[in-house]
């Protein structure tokens, strides 16, 4: 039997508004309208000022390590915007905090838990969501497991999960794909392709020429967009959410962008990457061409940036002060939400603040009454 | 003798001297490779691998793909068909995809095929708390790996022995979890030999001598124990040993100890219930309980998940408590 071909793909890329702000009218239907672009933009620019204002927190030693979003917005503000708040389902790793943020999370929640402060994680009733994921790559599996319960139950919901390309070399990733993919669930794989996985370039984290790819082996709907056009993202983002709350099953978005910063606080990642590539990607920042075209539009101008910079300002200078306004928790948390219920030798531990047995029973060396230790 | 005036002393830290052992043994032993995330162009995350891949080349130094079973799974195969992989592990946390790699696999190799394949692997993990770090960038598993049968566990707390103590490892022909606390990785320095020496895989050290009562710790909090000793009224003849080595114990350095004072407590930060002072306390009961005056004493983590910063210093095994239990034991 002669040769055949038994699989041929291919992979489109997208991208609707250019690094100048000017728009592909081919490719605008189903997009955004300027009303819209203008809200998003100035959602934006809050966010990012949250941003640059939590890195001069840990800067100035009143905040933990922190991973700065800078640059990789749209991707998340897009992809949130295509989904329904309060309805579908959100499962971060940590660097979309504007989609978090879009869909119901108080900006301080993520100021805390950068802070040490698992009341960062309390997401509050109503916000559907996870909280941010600090290990890498594990979360995807519980959005397939989270958007398989709303095709259990039939409910029209959608879980969206974010995840880098360094998440893409873990075996959860192809797991979590998998299942996705035999049990059709509705899910939507947001990779936010920032090119870095701290050091390890992309191209040394991968051979595959694109990260879309691997959602071929999985016989998923896949795509990649430019990652820092709102209006690109929106668009790919809403067709696979629609699909997959019509019963259509998962799709995989690959989303290009680029980490600006360090990958934390911790991190410097001039030792690592060269500045010329950091400047060329700087003209690509999703805030940049969005001001342009509102320009054009006549939606913004200086006075505007200069107004709105004054309230993203005091907004967020508000955040900061709820956040820090937050006394550290008190002793009793450590244990608190262990189980449901304490069993007797936590409740001793937490009591006694020991866990030396002669600690936690004084009175067998007749020491003290066994009141406690602590407070 | 490490108290706490070797602080102030010249030489190398801890990360100096893990370098140190590494670029020797690469030099050594051509068979020797590290692998992992950020290990190459970073130096690790810590910089502990820091300016080894431009001596010893991409070839050696190796950045490998975001996937720590991968890593783990991969240095077993390594190992198997002769190399001496050195993987490491970012953060102790993160060594839960690699579980399954390193319990069952690399852990059982020698025995399922009767000693016919070999692991000779060195796992580098950064473990503990107290640096303000983020989720699962702050446990002490070390318990669950010396639970593992096939599997030794190192921690050094000190320049010296994280030195001498590497080299064994990686010289050794079993597969060793080295577990560097990181909390005391830059805390001070001290003089190292610049030549290669090893120290056995096994053997606990007796930090100060005493008469009164016996002080069982390691990693970071043997210096959280000096700091409790120092607390202490001058007449209080404390004896403390650093473990060093968390499997295989070294029975022999405990016993002679306890025979001697009567009287143990035992220090970790690791979670109280099933953590290692468990099997500590249990083996001087069945080797000392004559000479034994009081009940031994655990000074550990609480039974809980490891709290975020905030509340970290209040959840470690702080010189304080640590003080007042060895007051009670003593008043017993």
């Amino acid at each position: 039997m002669p040769k055949k071909s038994v699989y041929k793909a291919e992979i489109e890329y997208l991208q609707v508004m250019d690094e100048q702000g000017v728009i592909d009218a081919a490719q605008s239907r189903n997009t955004l309208s300027d009303e819209e672009i203008l809200e998003l933009f100035k959602f934006m620019q809050q966010c990012r000022q949250l941003d640059e204002i939590a890195f001069k927190l840990q800067r100035s030693g009143r905040m933990g390590t922190y991973p700065q979003n800078k640059g990789q917005e749209a991707a998340a503000i897009g992809t949130a915007y295509a989904a329904k708040k309060g309805q579908d389902f959100l499962v971060p790793c940590y660097r979309e905090n504007a989609a978090l943020f879009m869909h119901g999370l108080p900006m301080h929640y993520v100021l805390l838990h950068w802070m040490g402060d698992e009341r960062g994680n309390q997401i509050p009733e109503g916000v559907q969501q996870l909280p941010l994921c600090i290990p890498i790559g594990t979360q995807m599996l519980h959005a397939t497991g989270i958007a398989w319960a709303f095709k259990m139950r039939k409910e029209p919901k959608v879980a969206l999960t974010y995840f880098g390309d360094g998440a893409t070399s873990e075996g959860d990733f192809h797991e979590a794909m998998n299942f996705a993919s035999v049990f059709q669930v509705p899910c939507v794989f947001i990779c936010q392709n920032n090119q870095w996985a701290i050091s390890v370039p992309r191209e040394t984290q991968m051979r595959s020429k694109t990260v879309a790819q691997k959602a071929l082996a999985y016989e998923m709907p896949t795509y990649q967009v430019d990652g820092n056009d709102l209006l690109g993202v929106y668009k790919i983002a809403k067709e696979c959410i629609d699909r997959a709350r019509g019963g259509g099953g998962p799709s995989f978005i690959e989303a290009v962008t680029y980490r600006l910063a360090d990958h934390t606080t911790a991190d410097d990642a001039r030792r690592y990457r060269d500045q010329k590539e950091v400047d060329a990607w700087l003209g690509r920042d999703p805030l940049i061409r969005l001001r342009k075209y509102l320009e054009t539009k006549d939606l913004w101008d200086e006075t505007k940036q200069k107004a709105a910079e004054e309230r993203n300002k005091a907004i967020v200078a508000e955040v900061v002060k709820t956040a820090e306004g937050i006394e550290k928790p008190s002793f009793d948390d450590i244990f608190d939400f262990t189980f449901a219920a304490l069993n007797p030798e936590l409740e001793k531990q937490k009591r006694t603040a020991r866990t030396s047995s002669l600690g936690q029973d004084p009175t067998q060396v007749g020491l003290a009454s066994g009141e406690p230790v602590h407070q | 003798m490490p108290r706490t005036d070797v602080m102030k002393q010249k030489g190398l830290t801890l990360v100096d001297a893990i370098n140190e052992a590494l670029e020797q043994e690469m030099h050594r032993d051509s068979r020797v490779v590290l692998l992992g995330e950020d290990v190459g162009a970073n130096g690790g995350v810590f910089r502990v691998t820091e300016g080894l891949q431009k001596i010893f080349g991409k070839d050696r130094v190796i950045d490998t793909p975001l996937a720590e079973s991968g890593i783990m799974g991969t240095a077993i195969g390594l190992a198997m068909a002769g190399m001496r992989p050195i993987p490491e592990i970012q953060f102790d946390g993160f060594l839960g995809p690699a579980y399954d790699q390193l319990t069952n696999h690399a852990a059982r190799y020698r025995t399922r095929t009767r000693g016919a394949i070999t692991i000779p692997l060195t796992v580098r993990v950064p473990v503990g708390g107290g640096i303000h770090a983020p989720e699962l960038h702050s446990d002490s598993p070390e318990a669950i790996y010396a639970h593992t049968p096939g599997l030794k566990v190192v921690m050094p707390c000190t320049p010296v022995d994280a030195k001498g103590l590497l080299t064994s490892a990686i010289r050794d022909p079993d597969p060793v979890v080295f577990f560097e606390p990181k909390r005391v990785y830059r805390s001070f320095r001290e003089e190292v030999p610049e030549e290669e020496y090893t120290i056995p895989i096994g053997h606990a050290k007796v930090v100060s001598e005493g008469t009164d009562l016996t002080v069982i710790t390691w990693g970071a909090s043997v210096f959280e124990c000096l700091a409790a000793i120092d607390k202490l009224p001058e007449d209080v003849s404390v004896e403390l040993i650093d473990l060093r080595t968390i499997y295989p114990i070294d029975l022999d350095t405990i016993v002679q100890s306890v025979q001697k004072t009567g009287r143990c407590v035992i220090v970790h930060e690791a979670p109280k219930t099933s953590g290692f002072g468990a099997e500590i306390s249990s083996l001087i009961q069945e080797h000392c309980f004559l000479n034994l005056k009081a009940p031994v004493q655990r000074v550990a983590g609480f039974d809980t998940v490891m709290p975020y910063y905030k509340l970290e210093l209040d959840y470690l095994p702080d010189s304080k408590r640590i003080a007042e239990s060895v007051t009670q034991t003593l008043a017993y």
